[in-house]
């Protein structure tokens, strides 16, 4: 619990509606001091004010009607409730009238207000005798009497009181609030927290396809979460591909290793020198097919890693067609076929020229192995076309084609349906096709060039670009 | 067995002849900055066989050392080295002056390695794993001792004649017709004449793509330009060097 407790206090909401309390507290206390003395300076201007009428009426009163007007005005005055406080002093400040029974000496002594508040003492209190404070203008009239007029000021106790009060009632709702704050924010805050963590450990001990939990308000924790999960996405498909190839690599290599070997020992046994450099020449050929493979796996992963992003630049993607049908057509006619080009002039795509190079060669390679099987002429062909916000390049043969339901197992790394492996290849070509058109925010799309025809559909093979935003 | 169709467009003048070792090169002095002592002394013992003499340094800080002190033909720098960086030596060679050609080797990937390995100051880059012809061919190429000269309007292998300017081709003065592809591959290869240039540099010089023609694209179309340039004629100029590439050369 107390664990728990410190724990919370380290949380940010927590942090944060502590301070915030601590805030509102200054400006609160701040606030209600600022009132109570504005109002006090107030009052005391009222007071003052109605106590200077009172005395110029007291002076007028007298002197309209001498002593006895002002004794029956002070009288009538003095009676009613809540009334001033009211004296007539002889000239010697002895008391001769009002409504007090003593006065702080001294304080009748001189013309006009007194200085400070004095303390007196009013009649008939219920709880016995007790001192007051007040305020007074004093009047010397010229027979020597004095008149006094003054405004009991009030326990100025009960005011601070009042404002004590005030203070702490604010206190304890901001209290409360910061509590409501704590329980809902911080403890939602912290649990959905807890949620995350927990997924994460799972997900540190190897589940890979745990997502942390996202929830429907769209906040920032589920932002946090989304963009988390996303990576954990990206994460678990670059670590199945990694254990795909390793996969792959123990199968796939094993065997070219194995041959390796025994031609090497073969050639080590041989007697006759022309037979010797024959199987000595395998071997060189054996390890360089070895070596392709291995340098289109690196060039796979180096492109899916997507390490190669940042060369990026404007590639003509007709230019590049064009190349490549002219590199590869004398290759198709020494091998029987026949290739022929349509290509939309000007299409312009942000992209690596050399990889998109490569992925089209590769393309032609599989067309110029595999059309020769069909039935008819064999053909093939290059396409370039604008179509649907995409620019589609195709790579078709009139070949033997891929039945539909075998063709997402070709895109896998090492297949090849030829299951003799009686034609060269690492088997990873359409793979790394199928990497750069990722790099390049693309898809690959495999297809029957005729579909009408069942003997000998031939494949398609088309590269989807994104057309660039201007 | 599977072969590799690299070598399968193996054409009747292919007669063995060695890759590049012949007894004419005059002595050409490369570096060698390699820290992989093993590979080095592999290195070392084929361009001594093929008539090179090489220095080696088996650090960053002492090949930089060796390639300020003495004066080499070509340097051939390996990317990752212990003390220096490949990279840094071919650029701090470069800040002082010394404008040898440089070979990079790198075990990195290839396409972006290649773009950063030439900017840094590099004349060429070959990925590891490599065959060891095509490292020999590239190094003769930098070295270019045997080749024409840059400025050369016209290249002449015995009695073919390329003009640069006007693209004519002529073999014993009669004109031959070439694709504009097909009359770059011949100023490549003449332009190199006497020496091995491999399908890689070809594919890299001729058609601006920079990795291994996994098949035999490039021999198809040298042979192409093999029948338009010999077919009339009794002497072979266009060789096939067995397991490296190919060579223009004048037998006389």
């Amino acid at each position: 619990m107390l664990a728990r407790a410190r724990l919370m206090f380290r949380s940010t909401a927590v942090r944060l509606s502590a301070l915030y309390i601590l805030l509102f507290a200054l400006c609160a206390a701040f606030l209600v001091f600022y009132v109570t003395a504005m109002s006090e300076r107030l009052l005391a201007q009222q007071t003052r004010q109605t106590l200077q009428e009172e005395v110029q009426d007291i002076e007028r009163a007298y002197e309209r009607g001498g002593i006895n007007l002002l004794l029956r005005m002070m009288e009538r005055r003095a009676r009613q409730p809540g009334a001033n406080l009211y004296v007539i002093a002889g000239p010697n400040g002895e008391m001769l009238a009002g409504n007090v029974a003593s006065v702080q000496p001294g304080v009748l002594d001189e013309q006009g207000w007194t200085k400070f508040p004095f303390s007196y003492e009013p009649y008939s209190e219920a709880a016995g005798p007790r001192r007051h404070l007040a305020v007074a203008n004093v009047l010397l009239l010229d027979n020597g009497l004095r008149v006094m007029v003054g405004r009991d000021l009030g326990d100025p106790n009960r005011f601070r009181g009042l404002v004590r009060r005030a203070l702490m009632v604010a206190l304890a709702i901001m209290g409360f609030g910061a509590l409501i704050i704590w329980f809902g924010i911080g403890r939602n805050a912290l649990k959905r927290i807890d949620r995350m963590s927990a997924a994460s450990q799972k997900i540190m001990a190897g589940d890979l396809s745990q997502r942390l939990p996202v929830g429907k308000s769209g906040d920032e924790f589920d932002r946090l979460s989304d963009s988390l999960n996303a990576m954990l996405g990206r994460i678990e498909k670059l670590n199945e591909g990694l254990r795909q190839v390793s996969d792959n690599i123990a199968h796939d290599l094993k065997t070219p290793l194995t041959r390796l070997r025994n031609k090497a020992a073969d050639a080590l046994a041989e007697k006759r020198e022309d037979v010797r450099r024959s199987a000595l020449e395998g071997i060189i050929a054996e390890s360089d097919q070895l070596i392709r493979t291995f340098n289109a796996l690196l060039m796979i992963s180096r492109v899916e890693a997507g390490s190669i992003a940042a060369e990026m630049s404007e590639v003509d993607l007709s230019a590049i067609s064009a190349d490549s049908a002219e590199l590869y057509e004398p290759v198709a006619e020494e091998a029987g076929l026949s290739l022929t080009t349509a290509l939309e002039p000007g299409l312009i795509v942000r992209g690596n020229r050399e990889l998109i190079g490569q992925a089209i060669f590769n393309l032609l390679d599989n067309a110029i192995k595999y059309a020769a099987g069909g039935k008819g002429e064999p053909k093939i062909g290059v396409k370039l076309a604008k179509s649907d916000g995409t620019f589609r390049l195709s790579v078709w043969d009139n070949g033997p084609g891929i039945p539909a339901e075998k063709r997402d197992e070709v895109l896998k790394r090492f297949v090849r349906l030829d299951e003799s492996r009686s034609k060269p290849g690492t088997g990873l070509g359409l793979s790394l096709v199928e990497a750069v058109m990722e790099l390049h925010g693309g898809s690959l799309e495999l297809s029957s060039t005729h579909k009408e025809n069942t003997e000998a559909p031939g494949l398609t093979v088309t590269m989807v670009f994104p057309v660039p935003k201007p | 067995m599977e072969t590799s169709v690299r070598y399968s467009a193996e054409t009747a003048e292919s007669n063995g002849a060695k890759t590049g070792g012949d007894a004419i090169v005059p002595h050409m002095k490369i570096l060698v900055i390699e820290d992989d002592l093993e590979a080095a002394a592999y290195m070392t013992k084929a361009f001594r066989e093929a008539g090179i003499v090489v220095d080696h340094a088996s650090d960053g800080e002492s090949g930089l050392f060796m390639g300020t002190e003495n004066s080499y033909d070509v340097l051939v720098i390996d990317r990752m080295l212990p003390r220096r960086d490949g990279l840094s030596v071919i650029s701090e060679l470069r800040k002082r002056g010394i404008n040898t050609p440089v070979l990079i080797l790198s075990a990195l990937g290839q396409v972006d390695d290649r773009v950063t390995g030439l900017r840094a100051g590099g004349d060429d880059y070959l990925p590891k794993p490599y065959a060891f012809s095509e490292l020999l061919a590239r190094v003769e190429v930098l070295g270019r001792r045997k080749g024409t000269p840059e400025q050369d309007m016209v290249y002449r292998v015995g009695d073919l004649e390329l003009d640069r300017l006007s693209h004519e081709v002529k073999r014993a003065g009669k004109e031959v017709l070439l694709q504009p592809r097909e009359f770059r591959l011949l100023e490549y290869l003449m332009k190199n004449a006497g020496q091995v240039v491999t399908r890689t540099m070809l594919l890299e010089n001729v058609w601006d793509y920079h990795f291994d023609p996994q098949t035999n694209v490039i021999d198809v179309h040298v042979s192409r330009l093999r029948s338009k340039i010999e077919k009339d004629f009794d002497k072979p100029l266009l060789k096939t060097i067995r397991g490296a590439g190919y060579m223009i050369k004048d037998e006389a």
